[in-house]
């Protein structure tokens, strides 16, 4: 995984609640075998008019011109509702995005964010508010500041926590299933305890 | 002497299998069983070769085919090219890496959160993970259950461990019985409804009370089934009699004095009668009526003697907001009565509603039509569970009844739930479907999805529209 350590870009506010995992990817883009290929089919049926994707949809945010190459998402609450397929977060990473801004996240979509190196951070409804109402107008550029916790756009600055040791792991890429296989004596002490049934 | 504080039964299945709680670090659990099939899986494959990294407990790890299969021929290449791939994928990972695959015509083939529990895969008192969301099924039987990323897939492969930052808990209480002819789905609609669909979010919450306890293994199933539906991390519902009696037997469950001293185990894991939760919820079971969801989320559901809601009804904004951009995708107007709504496909399955109780009731439906036939402008189809589920079925007749009243009786896999083969809905359909989720495009670009009970399914195939059986 790659470090995170502070990212400036384009924001690009994408104001719904409840962005499910099937609005971010729908299934028929799934039947793959690799990790790659599905960021232009994020958000397929709202970017695209057609089903084979290949009119975009002028209408939908993320296409229109002033938002191109942007790479922070501000998104609405309970963000990555739904299944658990990773292929989202993937998607939403080639397509060019760093970072994903939301007042909440569903879960195991928060969780799969963390594990591919995409930074999801969480500010309050207030905050997140005071964002939408500044980018439609202005192209709103923020500067993330991963080992300092902070989001920064001219002389506002926001304070945004992650727990510890996603922190750690973001910042300096750790390979979490090489971490947690350093410490297999553990592990086995803990198995050699566990009763018959288990 | 140590006095231990009372506990939630979250938190001792945590305290049974945290490994490790190093400074500085999330903590380590113990993974009992893991479930994988073909759509979540390849990529934490590839990622073990890239590293030469072996599964560490292939015993604990059982493969089925499921999400992409088709459910007219047993054949590979029955859905496509494409998931054809990843079918073989799967086989080959599976016998390379030395995990046992339920494939295409195995006797065990079926939805992984079917095969799971009527296999005795699934044991209270344990961690049970899966590339799936609707992994907190199992929680029916005590186990802590959840759906995981690639990721984590890959580590639970390489480690036979997660790490996990320890979930708020949330009992949910439905006091007393429900009235006849209301289901498990019902309950569960309903509590989504009383939360909204984000409501558990952070949570492990614990079903209890006299209307839960009451409930058949397969009807707590379809309750914990929808835990994710309302955001929670994993539902439960505390092991007893009617769970040890469920598991006794089954062929990969314990047996003799193991598993008489697993039951002892297994019944110390209900939460302390003290042990204090972080948010409660309270429901009358006698409140409960058959439910019908109108919009696209699971939290937007309402009885069926109702009528579909106004954005007025809603006095928080992103809720007006929702309800406004449901009812223009649903094509629905507000103040029309939910049993005026015509629907032209039926879909009866899904890990949520796909076993024999389900398929019972279905049928127990079609029966009280005495004699009548699925509309002629409706498909209707039904997908059992699993293999096992299936030849039950067949066994006591109950595909019969289903193909003389005009319902398409299929093979077992996820089918219509996503959609992922060639059961998808077209554009601007309308079904009346047992699955768990009705977000936007889920069955099939621009179709409409309506979640209800088993019963409230076939009484759509057979009158055209929602009813209020229970009237
Ligand atoms: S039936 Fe639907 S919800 Fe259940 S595992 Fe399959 S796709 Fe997922």
């Amino acid at each position: 995984m790659e470090k995170f350590n502070t990212h400036t870009g384009l924001v690009v506010p994408l104001d719904v609640a409840n962005v499910d995992t099937d609005q971010i990817i729908p299934k028929q883009f799934l039947q793959k075998t690799e990790r790659v290929g599905f960021g232009v089919h994020l958000f397929h049926d709202s970017r695209y008019l057609d089903h084979d994707g290949t009119q975009e949809n002028p209408d939908f945010v993320i296409n229109k011109p002033e938002y191109k190459g942007a790479s922070i998402l501000l998104a609405g609450e309970n963000f990555g509702c739904g299944s658990s397929r990773e292929h989202a977060p993937w998607a939403l990473q080639e397509y060019g995005f760093k970072v994903i801004l939301a007042s909440s996240f569903a879960d195991i979509f928060y969780g799969n964010c963390i594990n591919v190196g995409l930074l999801p951070i969480k500010l309050s409804e207030a905050e997140i508010e005071q964002l939408f109402k500044l980018s439609p107008d202005a192209q709103l550029t923020l500067t993330v500041d991963l080992p300092n916790n902070t989001v920064t756009c001219g002389e506002l600055s926001f304070k945004f926590s992650l727990n510890e040791f996603q922190q750690y792991s973001l910042e300096n890429g750790v390979d979490s299933v090489g971490w947690t296989l350093d410490k297999l004596d553990t592990i086995k002490a803990f198995e050699a305890k566990m009763p018959a049934w288990q | 002497m140590t006095i231990t504080s009372p506990q939630t039964m979250y938190e001792k299945l945590w305290q049974t299998h945290l490994v490790e709680e190093a400074k500085g670090e999330t903590p380590l659990l113990y993974v009992d069983r893991h479930l994988i099939h073909e759509v979540t899986s390849p990529q934490a494959f590839a990622n073990l070769r890239f590293h030469n990294r072996p599964v560490r407990h292939p015993e604990r790890t059982i493969a089925t085919m499921d999400h992409n299969i088709s459910t007219r021929s047993i054949k590979i290449d029955a859905a496509g090219e494409g998931a054809a791939n990843q079918l073989r994928a799967l086989a080959i990972n599976c016998k390379d890496f030395g995990i046992e695959l339920f494939d295409m015509g195995h006797k065990n083939q079926g939805i992984a959160h079917v095969i799971g529990p009527e296999l005795g895969l699934t044991l209270p008192g344990t961690i049970i993970v899966c590339g799936d969301s609707h992994t907190a099924t199992h929680g029916a039987f005590g186990a802590l259950a959840f759906g995981i990323g690639t990721s984590e897939v890959e580590h639970v492969f390489a480690t036979q461990t997660l790490r996990q930052n320890k979930a708020k808990t949330m009992k949910i209480e439905v006091k007393g019985h429900v009235g006849a002819g209301i289901s498990a789905k019902d309950i569960i609609l309903a509590i989504i409804g009383k939360t909204g669909s984000a409501g558990a979010t952070g949570y492990v919450v614990e079903y209890c009370g006299e209307a839960i306890e009451a409930l058949s293994m397969e009807e707590r199933m379809t309750v914990c089934n929808m835990s994710i539906e309302f955001g929670a991390k994993a539902g439960l519902i505390a092991p007893d009699q009617t769970t040890f009696d469920y598991v006794e037997g089954k062929e990969y469950a314990p047996k003799g004095d193991v598993f008489e001293q697993a039951v002892i185990d297994w019944t110390n894991l209900k939460s302390d009668t003290d042990a204090t939760f972080d948010a409660v919820l309270t429901l009358e079971a006698k409140d409960i009526k058959a439910q019908v969801t109108w919009g696209t989320n699971p939290g937007q559901v309402i009885s069926v003697d109702g009528i579909v809601p106004s954005p007025e009804d809603f006095s928080d904004p992103v809720e007006k907001e929702s309800c406004i951009n449901a009812l223009k995708y649903m094509d629905l107007t507000a103040g029309t009565k939910m049993t005026d709504i015509q629907v032209n496909k039926v879909f009866i399955g899904s890990c949520t509603n796909s076993r024999i109780e389900d398929l019972r009731a279905a049928a127990g439906v079609v029966q009280k039509y005495e004699g009548q036939q699925v509309v002629d402008t409706i498909d209707a189809i039904i997908v059992p569970g699993s293999y096992r589920v299936k030849e039950q079925a067949e066994s006591e007749g109950l595909d019969k009844i289903f193909t003389d009243a005009g319902f398409e009786w299929r093979l077992p896999g996820c089918s219509m739930c996503l959609g992922m083969n060639d059961d998808v809905l077209e554009e601007g359909d309308r079904c009346a479907s047992t699955s768990n989720r009705n977000f936007e495009g889920r069955q099939g670009r621009g179709s409409r999805t309506h979640l209800v009970s088993p019963e409230m399914a076939a009484a759509a195939a057979i009158t055209g529209h929602f009813v209020d059986l229970n009237a």
